[in-house]
């Protein structure tokens, strides 16, 4: 217990980051449309959150910072993807080495700069609570969000009618379009809502997980996060799961080596990689479950006229 | 009236425009200048000076044209490849990995037939990588059509693990014994690495291979059955079924035809340029290269036209950076923008553009 | 497009006037990272801007080159554009710079970290266990819980012997004191680095040090209170209370002189291998956490080091199984130094293969 405590308080800080990105790529997928440039999204949020924090002091006008660069990016994405009706795969990735890019430029004068990190915050009484109240209750306000989110998207998506709507675009957009709904519309705030989501998920690297910049810190989450979307078999919930199972495996293969386990590292680092795959088998067995989940038109473009 | 009725609207063409699959990338290459030439005023370095050294001074000596060559080999023939997956609306995306082991596998037979001639050996070292990147491909495809599990999902995972074993294995059993227990393996002998076709560049017969594969690309995708069927079950999944094609034969074949090629590829790059494996033997080709596939319209003369474009503005951002000092951040923005473009460019063959007033936007995206 | 392409191209490479060899030296550098990595290639271009400083001459950097296919064209680029002298900083890059300087005898080319040299190569590194030493003595005398965590990229030579060295001499002082070690496969992911920071302070190390580039592990010690050691720069700004020290990498020494060396005719081709005395190797200020006695113990170290009369790696020496290795008065040869893979007594785990 000694251990195991502080390891899921790392675990939950590793997760985090995949989880916020990978629920916005998650409402964007539902609306039918693929963005392969969470990684550029995430990178942007992480390098415009720290100026920000670095320019003005506060990490709520960085958080927010970092919104709205995430926004901004997935705004070119949908300009090209809905308006110019550009492929939903190389435009992603064309955001991502744009986002690489422009985020390294704004940066240069930010390498060396430190900052503490977005204070913790203790629910009152709760936290107090022996054990699980450090676990539960003394964490920083982004990853009660993530929670939070998690629960608001899984409603959303299921409850409301707007999210029935939006899961109507993404399985048919054509009978969408019929029954009269704006999928353009519906479809750019789904991307919109997933780079605000990145964005998050960048600023809470920049800000709380390692308060500092340097390039490319992303390091490849982006990409993960789009893995955990698939993963989850578009379900929010499953999101969290996978998001704690690949951020779980992460540390427990560091404290694994740790312990001196004689097993050469790098294979100690394929383990999430692995476990990943293993469990998606595992789920996607069952074919019917999944074809009800995944949206019909995902990536495909569309043509209202004909 | 919508406010947006004042702004011009996409109306879709009748028939794609003939004229505008030619004229958009020129386009696209206009706006990219002119967008480059703020950026570039931004950083305060003259554009015209940028653009020479992005555009043409790499292709301003032969040596620099056998060096583009170089560099868009694997890039090409990766695209060439999951170009017909994607048509079939199979999501290989971890052709990195495919790629990796295939060097991975190659290299290993180079290994074995160190300082050893025979001509027998090259084919074996090519066959070997052909064989691994489609193995690795294989993994994918038997995940999805026996598990059904997502090959978005295995594939880029799977490119995670192969960089790892390839880190690994340089760092144990391939590592050159004389080589004090660095990371990388001796350098192959002679007959194990591909002729170079023009004395004193780097050019190597994998760039005919490329040629080739774009070859056979497109003589499949036009006259074969498997070409038929590639392009049925891309449009309509269900009416390519309910033709008689099977899903899953064509989800094997163009992985194993995806693997194969950028198995290939790797060992092009470790049995030709870089002549020993190293951790690290691809700066993303394999993702690159699906940008290639889809910037040549999903074409393979088309990935051949974009492998080549995209592998000059890499050689162009090293010249920024040799001649105007530009940090290969601006590249990155560079090659984003020149590819905002070019996708969006394409807009003008199936649509084209109309200022309407009236409020009938039924038909405007 | 491509058509207009080759036209400009066939144009230009007639009007192409051969690189006009200028009096002024020029000095090329090829990085491995971005240059803001703040880490390895980040100290390597402070090396950069030192030299254009002090000599006025005109450099030129590449960053972000791959070590596979492209380092080789990049080098050459470097010694076609009228460079005399090229920096290539990162140990991929040693058959690519051998290769280009066979076809540019006239250029002078510098290999960090290799072993391969030619008439016109010249290897350097840096001796940078001389300050894993002087750390781990530090460490010796102020871990409480005898547990230090090591957390390494990847487990090559260089990344080896800062380990021993740092183990040797905190054994020396404290022989009940371990070194644990997490690799996490990366030169620089914070994420990454902070996690294995984290595992190792839950597993009950009271010290970090790291040879990865990020300052995300002095980060984590600082908040969960541990001391940690910097790398490569002085990282105090990022964990003021928890950072011990820092190994610096000073590369502007040695460029600047090897640019002079250009300049007045007198390079030859060498094998530089240099610490603290080459001023390669560097120590920041020593924190006000550690007492004056040992702070006193850690400067005796490094100064016997600089006059001599203390090698990191002088025997005793005994491997993980307790064999006795290097025998009292016997030195670690440079030549098994260079190559080391195997752990001294001290380090748990198993040394990766």
């Amino acid at each position: 217990m000694e251990i195991l405590l502080p390891a899921l308080l790392t675990i939950i800080t590793a997760a985090t980051p995949l989880l916020f990105a990978a629920l916005g790529e998650l409402v964007t997928e539902k609306s039918g449309v693929l963005n392969l440039g969470v990684e550029g999204m995430m990178v942007m949020g992480a390098i415009v959150g720290f100026a920000t924090v670095h320019v003005s002091g506060s990490a709520t006008l960085a958080i927010l910072a970092s919104i709205l660069a995430g926004m901004l990016m997935a705004a070119i994405f949908a300009l090209l993807v809905l308006k110019f009706h550009a492929s939903q795969v190389p435009t992603g990735l064309a955001l991502t080495i744009f986002g690489i890019g422009l985020s390294a430029l704004i940066g240069q004068s930010m390498i060396g700069v430190a900052y503490d990190g977005i204070p913790q915050i203790a629910i009152p009484l709760l936290a107090d609570i022996p054990l699980l109240g450090r676990l539960l209750f003394q964490q920083d306000f982004l990853v009660y969000l993530s929670i939070v989110m998690v629960v608001s998207v899984s409603w959303f998506l299921y409850r409301t009618r707007a999210g029935l709507i939006l899961r109507a675009v993404g399985d048919s957009h054509d009978a969408a379009h019929a029954m009269g709904y704006s999928v353009i519309r519906i479809r750019l705030l789904a991307i919109l809502f997933g780079g605000a989501m990145a964005g998050l998920g960048g600023a809470y690297l920049s800000l709380a997980y390692s308060p500092l910049w340097v390039e490319q810190m992303t390091a490849g989450r982006g990409w993960i996060a789009l893995a955990l979307v698939v993963f989850a078999t578009w379900r929010p919930a499953r999101v969290l799961l996978g998001a704690y199972l690949f951020g779980g495996i992460t540390i427990l293969q560091l404290h694994a080596q740790a312990f001196g386990i004689a097993v050469p590292s790098q294979v100690m680092s394929m383990l999430p990689y692995l476990a990943t795959i293993v469990v998606l088998v595992i789920i996607s067995s069952d074919r019917s479950r999944i074809k009800l989940n995944a949206p019909a038109s995902l990536g495909r473009a569309f043509h209202p006229s004909r | 009236m919508r406010p947006e009725s004042l702004l011009p609207v996409f109306v879709k063409r009748p028939l794609p425009s003939r004229a505008m699959v030619y004229l958009s990338p020129l386009l696209a290459l206009t706006l990219t200048l002119l967008a480059g030439s703020v950026l570039f005023l931004t950083m305060s370095v003259p554009p015209l000076q940028a653009m020479y050294a992005f555009f043409i001074e790499p292709l301003s000596s032969v040596y620099g044209l056998t060096e583009l060559a170089v560099k868009a080999t694997p890039l090409v023939l990766i695209g060439v490849a999951l170009a017909l997956g994607f048509r079939a609306g199979v999501w290989n995306i971890g052709a990195e990995g495919q790629l990796i082991i295939g060097g991975l596998c190659g290299g290993a037979v180079a290994l074995y037939f160190y300082e050893q001639e025979g001509f027998y050996i090259l084919p074996l070292i090519l066959l070997a990588g052909i064989i691994g990147g489609m193995l690795w491909a294989a993994i994918v495809a038997f995940l999805r059509t026996r598990f059904n599990a997502n090959e978005i999902l295995t594939s880029l995972m799977l490119s995670y693990v192969a960089s790892l074993l390839i880190n690994l294995m340089v760092h144990g059993p391939l590592k050159d014994p004389e080589g004090f227990n660095f990371p990388e393996s001796r350098l192959f002998s002679e007959s194990a690495m591909l002729p170079i076709l023009f004395e004193g560049t780097r050019l190597h017969l994998g760039a005919v291979f490329a040629l080739l594969v774009v070859a056979a690309g497109w003589l499949m995708l036009s006259r074969s059955l498997s070409g038929f069927q590639i392009k049925a079950m891309g449009s309509a999944s269900a009416a390519a079924e309910h033709a008689g094609f099977s899903s899953n034969r064509i989800i094997w074949m163009t992985l194993l035809l995806g693997g194969g090629v950028a198995g290939l590829a790797g060992t092009i790059e470790v049995a030709g340029p870089i002549g020993q494996l190293l951790p690290t033997i691809s700066p993303g080709y394999g993702f690159t290269a699906i940008i290639v596939a889809y910037v040549g319209r999903l074409h393979p003369l088309g990935s051949l036209l974009a492998g080549l474009l995209l592998a000059l503005t890499y050689l162009g951002g090293e010249t920024a950076q040799i001649n105007l000092g530009l940090p290969v951040a601006v590249t990155g923005v560079f090659q984003g923008l020149l590819l905002f473009f070019l996708l969006a460019c394409d807009v003008f063959i199936h649509y084209q553009l109309q200022w309407r007033r009236s409020g009938s936007s039924g038909e405007a995206a | 497009m491509f058509k207009k392409l080759a036209i400009t191209a066939v144009l230009g490479s007639s009007l192409l006037v051969a690189t006009a060899a200028s009096a002024e030296t020029k000095a090329g550098f090829v990085y491995v990272g971005p240059v803001g990595d703040h880490g390895w290639s980040y100290q390597h271009d402070q090396g950069r801007k030192a030299v254009e400083k002090a000599l006025g001459v005109k450099t030129t950097y590449v960053e972000n080159v791959s070590e596979g296919a492209d380092a080789e064209r990049v080098i050459r680029k470097l010694a076609s554009s009228g460079n005399d002298i090229i920096f290539t900083t990162s140990f991929g890059y040693m058959n690519p710079t051998i290769k280009v300087a066979k076809r540019f005898p006239k250029v002078k080319f510098e290999h960090a970290t290799g072993y391969k040299r030619a008439k016109n190569v010249s290897t350097y590194s840096a001796r940078f266990y001389e300050g894993r030493a002087v750390i781990g003595t530090i460490a010796g005398k102020m871990t409480k819980s005898n547990i230090v965590g090591y957390i390494g990229s990847f487990p090559i030579p260089e990344v080896i012997r800062g380990i021993d060295a740092f183990t040797l001499a905190m054994r020396a002082v404290n022989p009940k004191a371990v070194v644990k070690v997490v690799w996490v496969n990366s030169w620089f992911d914070p994420g990454k680095e902070g996690d294995a920071a984290k595992a190792l302070i839950d597993q009950g190390a009271d010290i970090i040090t790291q040879h990865t580039d990020s300052p995300a592990p002095l980060q984590v010690a600082e908040k969960r209170g541990v001391y940690a050691f910097g790398q490569a720069s002085d990282m105090k700004a990022f964990a003021p209370k928890a950072q011990l020290t820092s190994i610096i990498d000073d590369w502007s020494h040695y460029y600047i002189s090897r640019v002079k060396a250009v300049m007045d005719g007198s390079w030859k081709s060498t094998d530089t291998w240099g610490g603290f005395n080459a001023e390669m190797v560097k120590m920041a200020p020593i924190s006000d956490a550690v007492p004056a006695d040992v702070r006193k113990l850690a400067l005796a170290k490094r100064d016997a080091i600089m006059d001599g009369s203390f090698h990191p790696f002088q025997g005793p020496i005994k491997n993980q199984k307790g064999e006795l290795v290097v025998k009292a008065g016997e030195v670690l040869s440079d030549k098994v130094l260079s190559g080391l893979n195997w752990y001294v007594e001290g380090v748990e785990g198993t040394m990766p293969k």
